[in-house]
């Protein structure tokens, strides 16, 4: 139980590091089909790690295994220097929220918040205190006698939130916690985890879909794709340099360069926002690739316009400006007009 | 055609159904209960008495009677929970698709099969020299022969469907991430059971027991059949029918009494509305 998990590892632990999570060569299959891929992953204490990749990619059933609700075909989980591999979930010191927040549907907000401690056999009173602690840190005092169905979507996410925090866990795990959510609670509570984050000084790991979610969130991404890993870093990292083509395309828009027109002869990715665009008739300078093109296409978004170039050498750039001209004069650009693209070749990321 | 006639084209049958025969030998039952026997004749005369019920009152034998087919129908159903919960949750949550496929067949084939035939089956595996005795009477286990244990065995048998088949559902209804999240914040399979699953399987248990319940209330078949000595309400009711009708009519209305009391008493949990 959690009473007992709250012990510090033992001492033969060579580096006793509570909240680290290490998958070392993690593999699972269902039936014939392979949903992670000998995985290696070290998350530091502490940390904010989203893992990020579409539906199928394997983010889910990594972190359902360090949960421990599903068993690694092959492979290692070591949960603050603790092999857990074969640990039941019960006896983990990890706590979840789920996707769809899970609440038991019959039993009071509060006695949700409380239920991690009634099974670890803390006393009704001492239970009280806690779940009002807990209920006020999530600001949701007010509802702790209804039942879950009597709560909004974004209420009953915190109160997920609270249940799994309150037994204090080592790492608290986060599977698509906001993807129920309409875009504008989500914004808000993605600040809200943030600082909850801050506050308690756990590891989070963080299961999403949405790139602008991970990328504003996490100090660290992990991109998933097909059961693998296919980079980690941090935000900036994984947007600016992505190491391969699935990355450059999964993480917002990217011009995917082919080798002849790169710099160092090797395939590359720039984000359209590094392209600059100018009138036909400038020079091109150096420590660029500039190509010529004609305008094809251009797309208002709002803070940004972005133009779609056919290229002479055959490839459609994508360049994005930011609309700081005045806002009801019309972009320097149009339909049909020749122009220049260019950027600089260090703003190029090599893709493998 | 307007709607009045519609709707009496709608509900003709099904009206005629209930009030003509489903109501109608229901109340000729309550009314018949106050009849009279001619005690020379055997002819039953309508009139109004009470004797009947005071007969039944007074005589002990009808007394020990209800009350031994009251324990039998509560075993019963109690049987069919602590069987049904267990096999619904291990079909639901750990048997292989293509296992809980043959499960579900096997736990639903009594209701294939004929009263009668169940009720032999049952015969032929507790008589004396029976399956039951020479499999396990090696090991010094003598089976129960034909008396009442049998008889709480056999209906739990022929009824077990009506309980395991609508637990089954609720178990498999339930969000698997509700064992999950228990799972999660420390709980071990027993507490999950206890605090998540038997209180949200409640209504589908409830629902399951009015069955049991009620039809183990009725029968008399199994206790004549594997029964031995053993008497239940329809027993009585049965050997009355001809002899003595407003004897049996009086006595019918005790079986239907423990429905009414154990629907009511079950009503407000609300179990109800789910059936």
């Amino acid at each position: 139980m959690h009473a007992s998990a709250q012990q510090a590892p033992s001492p033969t632990d060579a580096a006793p590091a509570p909240g680290a999570v290490s998958l070392a060569g993690v593999s699972k299959k269902f039936g014939d089909f392979t949903a992670v891929e000998a995985l290696d992953l070290d998350v530091k204490p502490g940390e904010f790690l989203s893992m990020l990749g579409p539906s199928g990619s394997g983010k889910t059933t990594v972190l359902r295994m360090i949960a421990g609700f599903e068993n690694v075909t092959s492979g290692s989980i070591h949960l603050s220097g603790t092999d857990v591999t074969a640990v039941p979930p019960h006896a983990r010191q990890v706590n979840t929220v789920f996707q769809d927040y899970a609440l038991f549907p019959h039993f009071t907000i509060a006695e949700n918040v409380g239920y991690g401690l009634r099974v670890a056999g803390v006393s009704r009173a001492e239970r009280a205190t806690q779940v009002g602690v807990a209920l006020e840190q999530v600001r949701l005092s007010a509802v702790a006698d209804r039942l879950p169905h009597q709560l909004s979507g974004g209420q009953r996410q915190r109160i997920a939130l609270a249940r799994a925090l309150i037994l204090r866990p080592q790492v608290l795990l986060l599977d698509e916690p906001l993807g129920a959510l309409d875009k504008q609670l989500r914004e808000e509570m993605q600040i809200e985890l943030k600082q909850i984050q801050r506050e308690v000084g756990i590891t989070f790991i963080f299961v999403t879909h949405d790139q602008e979610e991970a990328l504003t969130l996490s100090d660290r991404v992990a991109v998933f794709n097909n059961g693998r890993v296919e980079q980690v870093g941090t935000a900036r990292e994984v947007y600016e340099f992505p190491a391969t083509e699935f990355v450059a395309r999964f993480l917002g828009l990217s011009n995917l360069i082919p080798a002849e027109l790169s710099a160092d002869g090797a395939q590359s990715s720039v984000r359209p926002e590094r392209v600059r665009l100018l009138t036909a008739d400038t020079a091109a300078s150096a420590g660029t690739v500039s190509l010529l093109g004609t305008v094809a296409e251009t797309v208002y978004t709002g803070p940004t316009t972005r133009f779609l170039v056919d290229t002479e050498s055959g490839v459609r750039v994508i360049a994005e400006r930011a609309n700081d001209h005045h806002p009801s004069a019309e972009s320097a650009f149009a339909r049909g007009d020749r122009v220049r693209v260019e950027w600089t070749t260090d703003h190029a990321s090599r893709i493998g | 055609m307007n709607r009045r006639a519609q709707l009496s084209a709608l509900l003709a049958l099904p009206m005629l159904w209930l009030i003509g025969i489903y109501i109608f030998s229901l109340v000729m039952l309550l009314v018949t209960a106050f009849w009279v026997t001619d005690p020379f004749t055997s002819k039953v005369k309508p009139g109004f008495t009470l004797r009947n019920f005071e007969q039944i009152i007074a005589n002990p034998a009808y007394a020990t009677t209800s009350l031994r087919t009251l324990g039998i129908a509560l075993a019963v159903t109690a049987l069919s929970i602590l069987i049904s919960v267990p096999l619904g949750i291990f079909m639901a949550k750990v048997a292989s698709p293509k296992l809980r496929a043959i499960l579900a067949v096997a736990i639903t084939l009594p209701l294939w099969a004929g009263y009668l035939v169940k009720i032999l089956a049952m015969r032929i595996t507790f008589t004396e020299d029976g399956f039951f005795n020479s499999m396990l009477g090696p090991l010094g286990i003598s089976g129960p022969g034909f008396s009442i244990v049998t008889v709480v065995l056999t209906l739990t048998y022929l009824w077990l469907p009506y309980m395991a088949v609508p637990v089954y559902t609720a178990i498999r209804q339930l969000p698997p991430n509700l064992f999950d999240a228990s799972s999660d914040l420390g709980a071990g399979a027993g507490f999950t059971i206890r605090t998540v699953v038997l209180p949200l399987i409640k209504p589908a248990i409830i629902a399951g027991s009015i069955f049991t319940f009620s039809l183990s209330l009725g029968d008399y078949i199994a206790a004549k059949f594997v029964g031995g000595s053993t008497q239940m309400i329809g027993s009585i009711i049965a050997s009355n029918i001809n002899l003595n009708p407003p004897i049996a009519a009086a006595y019918s209305l005790v079986p239907i009494a423990f429905v009414v009391i154990y629907l009511v008493s079950v009503q407000r949990t609300g179990a109800l509305e789910r059936m």
